[in-house]
C-alpha cells in the first residue's frame, strides 16, 4: 500500500522531523515552505535572544529564529551544517534554525501520545504530543504556540 | 468576460470621465469659451448616461439625462455659462460622482440633494427653453449648426437618441432615408444573453419599421437544436438619424451576428415590404462575409452616400436623391466631409497617447523583480571584482554596461508606478466647494503643476492629509466675505495648490489668503493645554508649529468640518510616514502657506552605507546635513555620560548609534569613528557616530513588518550587493531616543525619506 493510499485510508498526516540538540521534534509538513543551507544573519537590536537576525530569502526579509534557545535549551552556535526551515506561521514566515532535518514521518492521529504530565508549563504549551517511531520519542511542535502572536507583537 | 467584469470597466471608465467631466467645468469656469471643452464635458457626461443605461442603472441614467439636458443647452449657446449655471454644474458633478460610486459599492446617496439639483437643473435648461423641460426631454429642441460636429463624433455612443437633433432644424421637407437592415444573429448572441427583441425593439423607435422574419433556416423539427439560431430578420427602417445610429443599436451585439446595413435606394413606405426581397446583390454576397469585414463595408457605405450625395444624378429609385434639392447636395457632403475630418483628428488626438490598463499586482511584481535584477548585479559585480586580479578585463566593462542598463531599467519601472497628482488635486476642488458651502464662504481654488508626477502609493497616502489641510485652510484660514471686504481683500478667498519637483522630492504647497495664523490664540490656547510653559519664551515660527501638536485646536466653535483637534497631528504624522516632511509659515493678514516634502518613491532611497559595531545599516541621504571627522579637542563630556561635539562654535550633541540599537555594551571613541550631522523633525541637530562610511548608494527598501515586528530605531531592510541584510536607520526615532525617550515600536518610515 502506498503513503497516499494509507493516508487516506486512515486519515493520516505527514511530519517533518527534525534534531535539536539531542532532541528531535517534528512539525506539520504543511507547514514548512522549503528548507535550505545557513546563511549568515544580520542580527537585529532589541531583538529577543532568540532571533538570531534576518537574512535574504529570495529578496524577502526572512527572521531566523534559533529553535534551540527559543525551547529553552542552550542557545545554538549556528555552523555551515546547520539548517533553516522557513516555515509559514499564521500569515508570516519565518525560519527555523536547527541542527539537522532527520525524516519524514507519516504518522496516524492515534499515533500521537499525549504529552507526559511535566512540572514544565513553558514544555506543555508548544508541545501538542510525542511519537514513538523505531525507539526514538519524536516531540510533535505546534508552531503557532511557539510563536504566540502577543508575544511577536512585544518583541 | 462576464458582466461583472464589463461593468467593472464601465465604473473605471466613468471615473475617467468624471474626472475629465470635472476639469472641463472647472475650464468653463474660468472663462474658457472653447465649444471643444463644452463638448467634452457633454461628451463625459453622455457616456456615463449610455453606460449606465445598458447596465440598467436608473438613478445615473436620470440625473444624467437631466445633466446632459442642461449641458446641451450650454453646447447650443442657448445658456450662457456663468458663475452661478457652473456652480450649479459642478454640484451636479459630484451628485453624479457619488451617484456612479453608489450604484458600484451599493449605498445610498443623498436623495434630496440629487432631487434639488434636478430641479435646478431643469430650471436652467427650462430658463431659456421651456419646451425642452417637457415630460419626455429629448434632444428635439433646435441645435444649431455648431452642434452638428459633436454628433458624429459621438456616432459610436451606445445610446441612440441623442441623434434626434442631427438635421433636426432643417426644414422636415425631405422623406427620411430608409435603410436595409438584414439582420442575422449567431448562437452565441443568445448564449450571451442577447435578446434579438430587444434589439428589434431599440431598433423601432429610431424611426419607422418594418421586419421580415426569414424562417427558412429552420431546420425540421427532429434535428433542431434548441440553442442554436435559425432566424434572420430583414428591417427595413425609415430614419433620419443616419447608419451611425442604426449601428449603436447593435453595438454590443455585432461581433454575434451578421449585420449589414445598407441605404436603400429610398423606400416608399409600400415599397418597403418588397424591398427587403430584393436586396441590393452587395448585401447577399455580405452575408457570407465574417463580421471583421464590417469596418470595411462601412466604409463603402459612407463613400458611396457621399458619392450619391454629391453626383445629384442617381437612378430614378433613388427617393433621397430625388428630394434632396440640388443646391443642398453638396453642402451636406462637404459637412459629412469636415465632420469626418474632425473625427479623424479627434482620433488622431487620442491616439497621440495610447494607454493600457495594467493590474497593479503585475506593476509591483515587475518592480520587486527589477529590485532583485539590481542586487543580483550588484553581487555579480562585487565577486568578479573580488575574483579579478588583472583589473580591466571584458568582463568588467561588460559588467559596466549591465549595471548602466540595470539602473536604466530600474528608473523606466518606477516611472511605470509614477502618476501625476491630478486626480488628488482634482478631488480637492470638490472638497473646497462643499466646505465653501457649509460656511458660507466663497473659494477659488487654484491648482498648479497637477501633471508632476509622483508614485502612486504617495499619491494614495497623500488625498487624506491633503484634505484635511484643505477643510483647514477654508474653515480656519479664510475669513468670512465681510471680514474679507473689511480688509480690503477680494470677498473670493483663493486657496493654491501647487506641486513640483524639487532635488528628487515632490513639493507640495498649500497656500490661503486669509488671515494667516493668530499667534496670539495659538499661543494661550497652547498654555491653557499644558503645551507650553506660560512664560515660554517662543519664536513665532515655534509658535506656528505648536498647530501641530496633538489635541490642538483653535477653533471657537467645533464645526463638522474641522476642529475637534484632531487635525494637524494626524497630518503631519501621515506626512511623516510617508518619509515627508511638513513646514508651515504664515503671515497675520496675508494668509499661511504649508509646504510639503515627500520623496518621489517609498521603494527606493538613496542612503549612505555605514559600518556600526561590524554591522552594516544605512542612514537615509535626505536627513544627513554633513559628515565630519572629530577631533579629540571638539569633544567635551558634558554631565556623566552625555558628549558634546562642537561644530563651528555651535554644540551638538553625540549620538553613538551602536550603543543605542544595543550592538555594544559601552560607548565608542569618538574620535575613531565619523559624525554624521542629521536633522530630524523638530528636534534640532544630532552628530551621529558611526563607525565607518563605505559609500553612498541607491536602496531597494524590503519591508521588515511582513515577517516580523517593527523594530524600534529601524524603518526598514534593504538587501546590499552581497546578498545580506542591511537595517536602514530611522534616524528620527534614534534621535529621540537620544532624548532620553525610550525607543518604543511605533510605526514610522519617517526616516525612510
Amino acid at each position: 500500500m502506498t503513503y497516499a493510499a494509507k493516508n487516506l485510508t486512515t486519515g493520516g498526516r505527514e511530519l517533518i522531523a527534525f534534531r535539536v540538540g539531542d532532541q528531535e521534534f517534528c512539525v506539520n509538513i504543511m507547514a514548512v515552505r522549503e528548507i535550505r543551507g545557513w546563511t549568515p544573519a544580520t542580527p537585529m537590536p532589541h531583538a529577543p535572544s532568540y532571533v538570531l537576525g534576518v537574512i535574504n530569502l529570495r529578496g524577502a526579509v526572512l527572521p531566523i529564529v534559533d529553535l534551540s534557545a527559543r525551547l529553552g535549551m542552550k542557545p545554538a552556535e549556528p555552523t555551515v551544517r546547520h539548517v533553516i526551515i522557513v516555515a509559514q506561521v499564521r500569515n508570516q514566515v519565518v525560519g527555523l534554525l536547527v541542527d539537522a532535518v532527520s525524516d519524514i514521518l507519516t504518522v496516524r492521529d492515534e499515533d500521537v501520545q499525549p504529552t507526559p504530565d511535566i512540572s514544565s508549563e513553558f514544555e506543555k504549551t508548544f508541545a501538542r504530543g510525542v511519537l514513538a517511531i523505531e525507539g526514538r520519542m519524536i516531540c510533535l511542535v505546534e508552531l503557532e504556540a511557539v510563536f504566540p502572536h502577543e508575544e511577536r507583537e512585544a518583541a | 468576460m462576464d458582466m461583472n467584469e464589463i461593468k467593472e470597466i464601465f465604473f473605471q471608465e466613468c471615473e475617467e470621465q468624471l474626472a475629465e467631466l470635472e476639469s472641463g467645468l472647472l475650464k468653463l469656469n474660468d472663462g474658457d469659451r472653447d465649444p471643444e471643452t463644452v463638448n467634452a464635458v457633454f461628451r463625459a457626461v453622455h457616456s456615463i448616461k449610455g453606460g449606465a443605461g445598458a447596465f440598467g442603472l436608473d438613478d445615473l441614467v436620470s440625473f444624467a439625462h437631466v445633466f446632459e439636458t442642461t449641458l446641451d443647452c450650454v453646447r447650443s449657446n442657448r445658456l450662457e455659462p456663468n458663475q452661478d449655471v457652473l456652480k450649479v454644474m459642478l454640484k451636479s458633478a459630484d451628485v453624479l460622482a457619488d451617484l456612479t460610486n453608489a450604484a458600484r459599492d451599493g449605498g445610498s446617496v443623498d436623495q434630496a440633494r440629487s432631487r434639488q439639483l434636478i430641479k435646478e437643473l431643469e430650471a436652467l435648461a427650462s430658463g431659456e427653453l421651456p419646451q425642452a423641460t417637457a415630460a419626455e426631454p429629448t434632444f428635439k429642441a433646435a441645435p444649431t449648426p455648431v452642434a452638428a460636429p459633436p454628433v458624429n463624433e459621438e456616432g459610436f455612443q451606445p445610446v441612440a437618441f441623442s441623434f434626434e437633433d442631427f438635421e433636426a432644424d432643417e426644414p422636415a421637407v425631405i422623406e427620411a432615408p430608409c435603410y436595409e437592415i438584414v439582420f442575422r444573429p449567431k448562437s452565441e448572441l443568445y448564449a450571451k444573453g442577447n435578446d434579438a427583441t430587444l434589439l428589434l425593439r431599440d431598433l423601432s423607435r429610431l424611426g419607422e419599421m418594418s421586419i421580415h422574419c426569414d424562417m427558412d433556416g429552420m431546420p425540421p423539427l427532429d434535428r433542431m437544436n434548441p440553442e442554436a439560431a435559425y432566424f434572420s430578420w430583414k428591417i427595413s427602417l425609415k430614419t433620419d438619424k443616419g447608419e451611425e445610429a442604426i449601428r449603436s443599436v447593435f453595438e454590443f451585439a455585432e461581433w454575434d451576428c451578421d449585420l449589414d446595413i445598407a441605404l436603400a435606394g429610398g423606400c416608399a413606405v409600400d415599397a418597403s415590404e418588397e424591398l427587403p426581397m430584393q436586396p441590393v446583390p452587395f448585401d447577399l454576397s455580405m452575408l457570407d462575409e465574417a463580421p471583421a469585414g464590417s469596418a470595411e463595408e462601412e466604409e463603402q457605405f459612407a463613400s458611396r452616400d457621399r458619392d450619391a450625395a454629391v453626383s445629384a444624378a442617381g437612378t430614378a429609385s433613388n427617393v433621397l436623391q430625388m428630394a434632396q434639392s440640388s443646391t443642398r447636395a453638396p453642402a451636406e457632403a462637404q459637412r459629412n466631409t469636415t465632420a469626418a475630418a474632425s473625427a479623424a483628428a479627434q482620433q488622431a488626438a487620442s491616439a497621440a497617447t495610447p494607454t493600457i490598463r495594467v493590474d497593479l499586482d503585475r506593476v509591483d511584481r515587475l518592480i520587486n523583480l527589477v529590485g532583485e535584477l539590481v542586487i543580483n548585479q550588484a553581487m555579480l559585480s562585487q565577486s568578479v571584482i573580488e575574483n579579478d586580479t588583472n583589473g580591466t578585463s571584458s568582463i568588467n566593462m561588460g559588467l559596466e554596461e549591465l549595471q548602466q542598463l540595470t539602473r536604466e531599467i530600474q528608473d523606466s519601472v518606477m516611472a511605470i508606478r509614477a502618476q501625476p497628482v491630478k486626480p488628488v488635486f482634482q478631488r480637492m476642488s470638490r472638497i473646497v466647494r462643499e466646505i465653501a458651502d457649509m460656511t458660507g464662504k466663497s473659494v477659488r481654488l487654484v491648482t498648479e503643476g497637477e501633471n508632476t508626477e509622483v508614485d502612486k502609493t504617495v499619491i494614495d497616502k497623500l488625498a487624506e492629509p491633503l484634505t484635511h489641510m484643505i477643510r483647514n485652510a477654508v474653515d480656519h484660514g479664510l475669513e468670512t466675505p465681510e471680514k474679507r471686504l473689511a480688509a480690503g481683500k477680494n470677498a473670493e478667498g483663493t486657496v493654491r495648490l501647487t506641486a513640483k519637483h524639487r532635488s528628487g522630492r515632490i513639493v507640495i504647497e498649500l497656500a490661503d489668503d486669509g488671515a494667516g495664523i493668530n499667534r496670539e490664540k495659538v499661543r494661550q490656547k497652547a498654555i491653557d493645554n499644558d503645551l507650553i510653559a506660560a512664560d515660554a519664551n517662543l519664536s513665532d515660527e515655534e509658535v506656528d508649529n505648536l498647530i501641530f501638536h496633538a489635541g490642538f485646536s483653535t477653533a471657537d466653535k467645533i464645526s463638522d468640518i474641522s476642529g475637534r483637534g484632531v487635525g494637524m497631528d494626524v497630518v503631519k504624522r501621515s506626512i511623516q510616514a510617508l518619509g515627508g516632511r511638513i513646514n508651515i509659515s504664515s503671515k497675520p493678514g496675508q494668509g499661511s502657506i504649508f509646504t510639503m516634502s515627500l520623496p518621489l518613491t517609498l521603494a527606493v532611497l538613496d542612503g549612505m552605507v555605514v559600518t556600526v559595531a561590524n554591522q552594516t545599516l544605512v542612514v537615509p541621504l535626505t536627513a544627513i546635513v554633513e559628515t565630519l571627522q572629530p577631533e579629540a579637542a571638539a569633544i567635551h563630556s558634558f554631565g556623566a555620560s552625555q558628549r558634546l561635539i562642537s561644530i563651528r562654535n555651535s554644540f551638538c550633541p553625540l549620538v553613538d548609534v551602536g550603543r543605542i540599537l544595543n550592538f555594544r555594551a559601552t560607548q565608542a571613541n569618538p574620535v575613531e569613528g565619523v559624525a554624521l550631522l542629521v536633522e530630524s523633525e523638530g528636534g534640532g541637530q544630532r552628530a551621529l557616530m558611526v563607525d565607518a562610511i563605505q559609500g553612498q548608494r541607491q536602496v531597494v527598501i524590503k519591508s521588515l513588518e511582513a515577517n516580523y515586528t517593527h523594530v524600534p530605531g529601524i524603518a526598514a531592510a534593504t538587501i546590499l550587493g552581497d546578498g545580506r541584510v542591511a537595517l536602514i536607520l530611522d534616524v528620527d526615532a534614534i534621535v529621540a531616543a537620544s532624548r532620553g525617550q525610550t525607543l518604543k515600536p511605533e510605526m514610522s518610515l519617517a526616516a525612510a525619506g
